[in-house]
This record gives structure tokens, C-alpha cells and sequence, in this order.
């Protein structure tokens, strides 16, 4: 399967990379690791005039420090955030995620930033972005936007971003101490993509009460989302089984499940509740 | 439009014009003549199509060739030194780890790099580190003996 023929151009500035956008009325394509854009132009899903190959550009490729957490630029790759000591020690559940996507050849090129841009709805790492608090940073069309992760996934491959705007850097709080996470999913065992995946995050408070509970759900439906009702049942409470059973019982409210070839919305919706209650009982045990 | 790439490949330097849409592993199998690499699913699943790229294993089918303008790239028949077999194909023809052969490249150079950064990988740790090669005869258990095989001879002959 070969592409349509398109033009081709590798800028090595944001601002050279935003002013082709800016040109190219739409018809342009950011290229970042390809591990999703190539597939989809080899099938002819989408066929860009112009592909504007970000793998040149200086400075989008790095895992800093950050306010306590963690800043990663838009052009890392899933090897470098698996591999990085800052991350794990930060941030042990994004390794954990991180190292669960696709395959090793993948992670090598695949990028934080163009898996984000693409939002595949069985994707790993939006459940995380979600239920982490992360913010998704951007430059085109005036000052830039620091957009929070639970707002940037709009529909199945729809986000907050414009046409003409660039993820440059995704910003990850630290957690609050005695945070435990854990990300659990079901994969495809061919794409090892999430048929539904999971990402918890609990915070003990000195009495042993859940006093913070995030929920990210992915691959259930359209978009990544957080499971609100779960979060606000357990928050209060002490992480009995009965009450993770609970709350695990609504991980699954105001999910419009996708009904496809890898899963019936029902098995979908028995999953997300299967699969949170497995992470949070994780999480909880890691926070102790 | 064309655009100039200049790259190495198995120690070779290539200057040519390619067309944006050509891919790598078209690049290396049609421009070059290096059939060694192979197209399997045409997905990005398989990963017969892997090599080396600036030391990265990649599959060539979800890269443009335009992209590894400066790269260095090493391909299936960059791995023999003359007749002497790479310790990873040595072990695959001692272990049997290949039935029709034509997922074997792929499986050889996603190996290179497994066992670049665990040289003793247990075997959960070969099984994942080969997740994303597909072998359609399922000949996966002499494949993961190969690799066994191929990463003791590799720790004894630096020893």
C-alpha cells in the first residue's frame, strides 16, 4: 500500500513549522514518529498535501523537571520516557504505561506528543494524561495554549487542537504524597492496543482514608475520559473491597460504549468496571 | 517532488532523489536491491520489515525514506562478517529458529537490539522484547530458544 504522493518539508523551528501550517490552508499534516499518520496515509484514511516533519526541529525532545513534576517535550519517544530515571522516580506509573505501548520498534520512534495529537480511542497513554491532572501545551495562533488533558479529548481522533497550532510539551504534576497508581487494561493481542484500559491514581490520607481518587478510562468509548462517579463514591471513604467494589461499579457511568469488532458494548462496559476496580485496589495497596 | 538523501547503509554511503511517499523498506528493497528486508502484513504489525535505524530498531514499512536522510541504517545483510554468521543467525540455524524463514529477518534484527539491552533476557523478557514480530508459522518457542541460545554465546564470546 503506497501513500498518495504529497510534498514534504522538515523545518527545524516551531515558529518555521507554524508559519507552513499557517500556509498550507489545512491541508497539511504534522508528522511526528508516523507510527499512526503513516499507517493511515498508506490506507488512504488521510492523504496530506504537505507532510511538516517535526523530527528536525531543535529542543522538542526532552523529560525535565517541572514545579516537582515532570515537563516532556511533544517530539520524545515512548523508549526515552520508559527509560527515563527522572519519570520513574517521579512518575512510576507513566514507565509503567509507557513501556505497555505497542511494541519495542513503536516505542522506539512513536512520540508522547503525536500519540496525543492522533487520540486513538484505544490508546494507553490519554487514560493516564486524564487521570494525572496533565495539561497539553501549545504554540500557534497567539500566545499558546496550556490546554488540560480532561478537556484536549474531544471524540474518537477529535481534540482541542487547531489546525494551526503544534503540541510543543505535556506537563505531568507530581502526585501528593502516599499516591499509589496502577494501570490495567485488556490488549488486542495483535496491536496490543487497550480494548479497554484503566489508570488509577489514590491518595491515603494519615488515617488511611481515600482522601484524592483520579480514574482515567480508555478504549471504552470514543474518547479517554475520567470516571467522575467512581472518584467522588470513593473519595471519603476507607479502600475496603466493598467500597472499591463500589466505586468500580460506576467507572463505567456516562461512558457511551463503542460496540465493534474486539468487543460488545456490554463486555466494553464489564471491563471498565473489571478493570478499575483491579486498579484501584493497586493503587491503594502501592500508596500505603 | 524530489528530495536529495544521502545515507549509510551496512557501511555503504547512497546518495539518490526519492519521492516523499517512498518508504524505507521500498527504499532499501527496490533502490538498493537489498531484498533481505521483507513486507509482510503492509499493516505495521509484523515487523519483517525491522532494521536498524541510527541503532533503533524500526519497521522500514512505517518510515519514509526521506526521513532517514543522515541515518545510519543496518539491514539483514549487514549482519554477517563475510561467511562467518552473526551469533544471532548462527543460533537460529543451530536452534531451528525458523520454519518457511520469511519472518526470520525481522525476528533477527528486533533481536540485535533485545539483546543490545539485556544481554541475559529471560524469557518473558525475549516474548515481549519480540511482540511486535509476527510469525505466521507460530514457530515462536525455537525462535525464543534461538534467542536464549544466541545471547549465552554472545555473553561468552565478551567474557
Amino acid at each position: 500500500m503506497i501513500p498518495a504522493a504529497f510534498d514534504y518539508v522538515a523545518p527545524s523551528t516551531v515558529r518555521e513549522a507554524l508559519a507552513v501550517l499557517r500556509s498550507s490552508a489545512g491541508d497539511a499534516r504534522l508528522l511526528a514518529g508516523g507510527q499512526s499518520l503513516i499507517p493511515m496515509m498508506r490506507m488512504r484514511l488521510v492523504n496530506p498535501g504537505l507532510v511538516v516533519d517535526l523530527s528536525r526541529v531543535a529542543d522538542l525532545a526532552y523529560v525535565r523537571e517541572h514545579d516537582g513534576g515532570i515537563a516532556i517535550g511533544a517530539m520524545t519517544t515512548y523508549r526515552t520516557i520508559e527509560t527515563s530515571l527522572l519519570v520513574r522516580e517521579r512518575f512510576p506509573l507513566l514507565t509503567e504505561v509507557a513501556s505497555q505501548v505497542a511494541d519495542l520498534q513503536v516505542r522506539n520512534r512513536g512520540t508522547i506528543g503525536g500519540a496525543l495529537a492522533h487520540a486513538d480511542p484505544s490508546a494507553d497513554l490519554p487514560a493516564l494524561m486524564v487521570a494525572a491532572d496533565a495539561r497539553i501545551l501549545t504554540r500557534g495562533g497567539g500566545r499558546g495554549r496550556s490546554i488540560p488533558a480532561t478537556r484536549f479529548f474531544v471524540d474518537a481522533f477529535t481534540t482541542a487542537l487547531r489546525e494551526t497550532e503544534i503540541i510543543t510539551r505535556i506537563v505531568v504534576p507530581a502526585p501528593p504524597a502516599r499516591t499509589g497508581g496502577s494501570y490495567q487494561k485488556l490488549a488486542n493481542r495483535a496491536s496490543h492496543f487497550a480494548i479497554v484500559g484503566v489508570a488509577a491514581l489514590v491518595t491515603l490520607d494519615a488515617a488511611g482514608v481515600c482522601s484524592r481518587v483520579r480514574i482515567g478510562v480508555t478504549g471504552a468509548g470514543p474518547a479517554a475520559s475520567r470516571a467522575q462517579a467512581a472518584e467522588s463514591y470513593l473519595a471519603g471513604r476507607a479502600p475496603t473491597e466493598a467500597a472499591l467494589e463500589a466505586a468500580a461499579a460506576r467507572a463505567g457511568d456516562g461512558i457511551d460504549f463503542t460496540d465493534d469488532l474486539h468487543g460488545s458494548a456490554a463486555y466494553r462496559e464489564h471491563l471498565t468496571q473489571r478493570l478499575a476496580f483491579r486498579a484501584l485496589s493497586a493503587a491503594v495497596e502501592r500508596a500505603g | 517532488m524530489a528530495h536529495a538523501v544521502r545515507l549509510t547503509v551496512n557501511g555503504t554511503t547512497h546518495a539518490h532523489e526519492v519521492e516523499p511517499r517512498l518508504l524505507l523498506v521500498h527504499f532499501l528493497r527496490d533502490v538498493l536491491g537489498l531484498t533481505g528486508t521483507h513486507v509482510g502484513c503492509d499493516t505495521s504489525q509484523c515487523g519483517a520489515c525491522t532494521v536498524l535505524v541510527d541503532g533503533a530498531a524500526v519497521k522500514s514499512c512505517t518510515s519514509f525514506a526521506v526521513q532517514a536522510d543522515g541515518a545510519d541504517i543496518r539491514t539483514i545483510e549487514g549482519l554477517a562478517t563475510g561467511e562467518a554468521l552473526h551469533p544471532i543467525q548462527q543460533a537460529f540455524w543451530e536452534k531451528h529458529g525458523l520454519q518457511c524463514g520469511f519472518c526470520t529477518p525481522g525476528m533477527v534484527m528486533t533481536l540485535v537490539q533485545v539483546l543490545e539491552r539485556n544481554p541475559d533476557p529471560t524469557e518473558a523478557e525475549v516474548r515481549s522484547g519480540i511482540a511486535g514480530n509476527l510469525c505466521r508459522c507460530t514457530g515462536y518457542e525455537n525462535i525464543v530458544e534461538a534467542a536464549r541460545h544466541a545471547a549465552a554465546a554472545m555473553r561468552a564470546a565478551r567474557a
